[in-house]
């Protein structure tokens, strides 16, 4: 019996998945606290509508970087702490299909539900009501690329202790590009602007990463499993 | 064609190298910062329309570009050490970080020093100065990152990763800042850009440039001596060394 | 070296962590049928070793060779034909103690239906739908030990392989490694007890204290 690509994928798959399913926090901690950094903007700055309007992009791409950034230890962290990412590693099939499996299953947990509820937090915001697509479609795109990079982050970081503080100063600043031509987008869909060459460039910033990230992580994995 | 480069893959040749090295560096820049300061903050004429605060160009441009070339420097070492798997690159990684820090916040102390006659406000969210502050995190990313292992081999290691990927993101990041900045800010700074020099501007701006960039050569030099003995102390030649010191 | 291929060899191995020196080009070879007990002290490097010829860990020099040719060069032949066993378990405690076990027989390869008889073979009969979060270390480690039933990889490496199993069972286990290497495959263990095993094979390497 052959292990294929494809079916090693789909097992490491359906085993993240099964896991996270029954673990159910792990995916419902991070939405909440996409919702009440969201819901804190209006208190601290003030509801006037105009206001919220103007920022409302910029606030749900920021929170969507930092709900990210705190699902994402649990990608490698869980496995490393029970052996069963040592095992992952020697298993035949290559270190990039597996990464991509378990990326792929991280998108799947935390990037999914953040994509549902983020039109929910734009009326909280008075986004504009031009806006909405947009906003779905630049997290669609630009989710992945959040899980892809933060992947190689957590893989350089999952053998040291305090890791999380470290995993946040390595990660966000390799968010910066996602930010800006995200919330550019829908700015630029506000105004009735097009804002497919945001989404292009967002697209050609998600093909790099689905690329070249997985080796990152293959070659991070390496070193802090040792 | 790799043949010359075997014998520095010994960590003793190398820190004879850099022993010999760096009295030449520091010789060097010494002189060329004295001649370049001395021409660029005393004898080059003011600006016509910046006055007197166009001198802190001659600091804040050479530390600019010193602070990504040095990165770019990081980045050949780390595709090095993951490629060949040399340690000696993974050590010089550990040695050049905090200078190319170092560098990078002067690049922005003095940009923020520059902004405030410009301006008159110590920041602005300039594509330039955005772009450095940016660096600096990625810098203190891969220090942070190495001083959070124990194992002093595994750290240079995972400081190569990181710093690969950061320069692969590096321009994706320098043409987004950019091109956020033309978006909001529009035409209020382009002040900030390099004036175009002429030549009396231009020669102190080289003399300084290589100056500081013959700092930085002799700093990482010292630099990487100091690591190299960190992560040998238990070789013979090291001990040796430490006892001839302890002699004199 | 010898005209027959080894089926693993260690090739100068030099290990230093954290600035102790663990072991010092440490050479040898291991060839079908060979049952090779890694013996010595706490901290001389036991886990060490067995991580670096499973290509976990790199050494600070030397290589290790799998059929004579670097296992860093020939990473994918050499995971398919490797079992390694460390001290953690690798099961998940959100998944039966049967889907754990496919998991891995999946992974490697293997036929996933027979995970049910197999966990018997461990004394897990009965424990097959139990998550494995209710389970005790020991059971886990009956659970990782089950992959050994089914495997058809040559080179077994395991770290203690024996703790928290009781005397049966390690009786179990030592016929087990027998079998394997009299079918052509080697087996390389740590462990605190002392083996029983009649095998003209049979060999011991000990690690002692490096002082510098």
């Amino acid at each position: 019996m052959q292990l294929t690509y494809r079916k090693a994928f789909k097992t490491i798959l359906v085993r993240d998945l099964t896991i996270a399913i029954r673990h159910r926090d792990d995916i419902f901690n991070p939405l909440l606290f996409f919702i009440i950094t969201v819901s804190l903007f209006p208190l601290g700055i003030g509801p006037e509508a105009n206001t919220l309007m103007k920022i409302a992009p910029g606030i749900i791409w920021v929170a969507a970087l930092l709900a990210t950034l705190l699902s994402l230890e649990r990608l490698f962290k869980n496995d490393h702490a029970d052996g069963s990412l040592e095992q992952l590693l020697l298993s035949p099939c290559p270190t990039f299909v597996l990464v991509l499996a378990k990326i792929t299953a991280h998108w799947i947990i935390t990037g999914l539900p953040l994509i549902i509820i983020a039109p929910l937090l734009g009326v909280l915001l008075n986004l504009h009501q031009d806006s909405y697509l947009a906003l779905m479609l630049t997290l669609l795109i630009g989710t992945p690329v959040l899980s892809l990079l933060g992947a190689i982050g957590v893989a350089l970081t999952v053998g040291i202790k305090k890791g999380g503080v470290l995993l946040s100063l390595l990660i966000l600043p390799l968010y910066i590009p996602v930010l800006i031509f995200a919330t550019s987008a829908i700015d630029a869909a506000s105004m009735n602007l097009p804002y497919d060459g945001q989404l292009a460039i967002i697209g050609a910033i998600f093909v790099g990463s689905l690329t070249l990230a997985p080796f990152a992580v293959g070659s991070a994995l390496k070193v802090s499993i040792n | 064609m790799w043949k010359w480069l075997h014998p520095y893959s010994n960590p003793q040749t190398t820190y004879n190298l850099c022993g010999t090295l760096t009295p030449w560096f520091a010789g060097i820049s010494a002189i060329l910062l004295t001649i370049g300061l001395a021409m660029s903050l005393v004898f080059s004429p003011p600006d016509y329309q910046q006055g007197e605060s166009v001198r802190i160009f001659y600091i804040h441009v050479p530390s600019a570009m010193l602070s990504m070339g040095i990165y770019l420097g990081m980045a050949i070492s780390a595709l090095c050490a993951l490629v060949w798997q040399m340690k000696l690159t993974e050590t010089s990684i550990a040695a050049m970080a905090p200078v190319g820090a170092t560098f990078t916040a002067i690049a922005l102390f003095t940009g923020a020093a520059w902004g405030k006659p410009m301006w008159g406000t110590w920041w602005v969210w300039d594509a330039r100065l955005t772009s450095e502050l940016i660096l600096l995190f990625l810098y203190l990313g891969v220090i942070a990152l190495h001083n959070a292992f124990e194992d002093k081999e595994l750290a240079g290691k995972a400081a190569s990763v990181l710093a690969l990927v950061g320069v692969i993101n590096l321009p994706i990041i320098h043409y987004s800042v950019e091109w956020w900045n033309t978006l909001h800010q529009g035409a209020t700074i382009s002040k900030f850009d390099k004036p175009s020099m002429s030549t009396d501007m231009l020669i102190p701006f080289a003399i300084s440039f290589f100056g500081f960039a013959f700092m930085v050569a002799s700093l990482i030099c010292i630099r990487f001596k100091a690591e190299i003995i960190a992560r040998n102390s238990m070789r013979p030649w090291v001990k040796a060394l430490a006892m001839e010191k302890e002699a004199n | 070296m010898s005209n027959t291929t080894n089926l693993l060899t260690a090739n100068k191995l030099t290990c230093i962590r954290e600035d102790r020196l663990l072991f010092e080009e440490l050479s040898f070879t291991v060839n079908p049928g060979d049952i090779i007990q890694i013996e010595g002290a706490n901290g001389t490097g036991k886990t060490s070793l067995l991580r670096i010829l499973a290509g976990l860990s790199q050494p600070y020099s030397g290589n290790v060779l799998y059929k004579d040719t670097p296992i860093n060069d020939s990473e994918e032949e050499y995971k398919a034909d490797l079992l390694f066993l460390g001290h953690l378990a690798g099961v998940k405690g959100e998944m039966s103690s049967e889907e754990n076990l496919q998991f891995y027989l999946t992974m490697h390869g293997l036929d996933a239906s027979v995970a049910e008889e197999t966990l018997s073979e461990v004394s897990l009969y009965g424990f097959e739908d139990a998550l494995a979060s209710h389970l005790s270390a020991g059971q886990h480690r009956r659970i990782a030990l089950a992959r050994l039933w089914q495997s058809k990889s040559k080179i077994w490496i395991l770290d203690e392989p024996f703790t928290a199993i009781d005397k049966a069972g390690v009786k179990k286990l030592e016929d087990l490694f027998l079998q394997h290497a009299e079918h052509g495959g080697a087996v390389i263990l740590t462990t605190h007890q002392d083996l029983s095993l009649k095998s003209s094979n049979f060999h011991k390497i000990v690690l002692t204290h490096q002082f510098i």
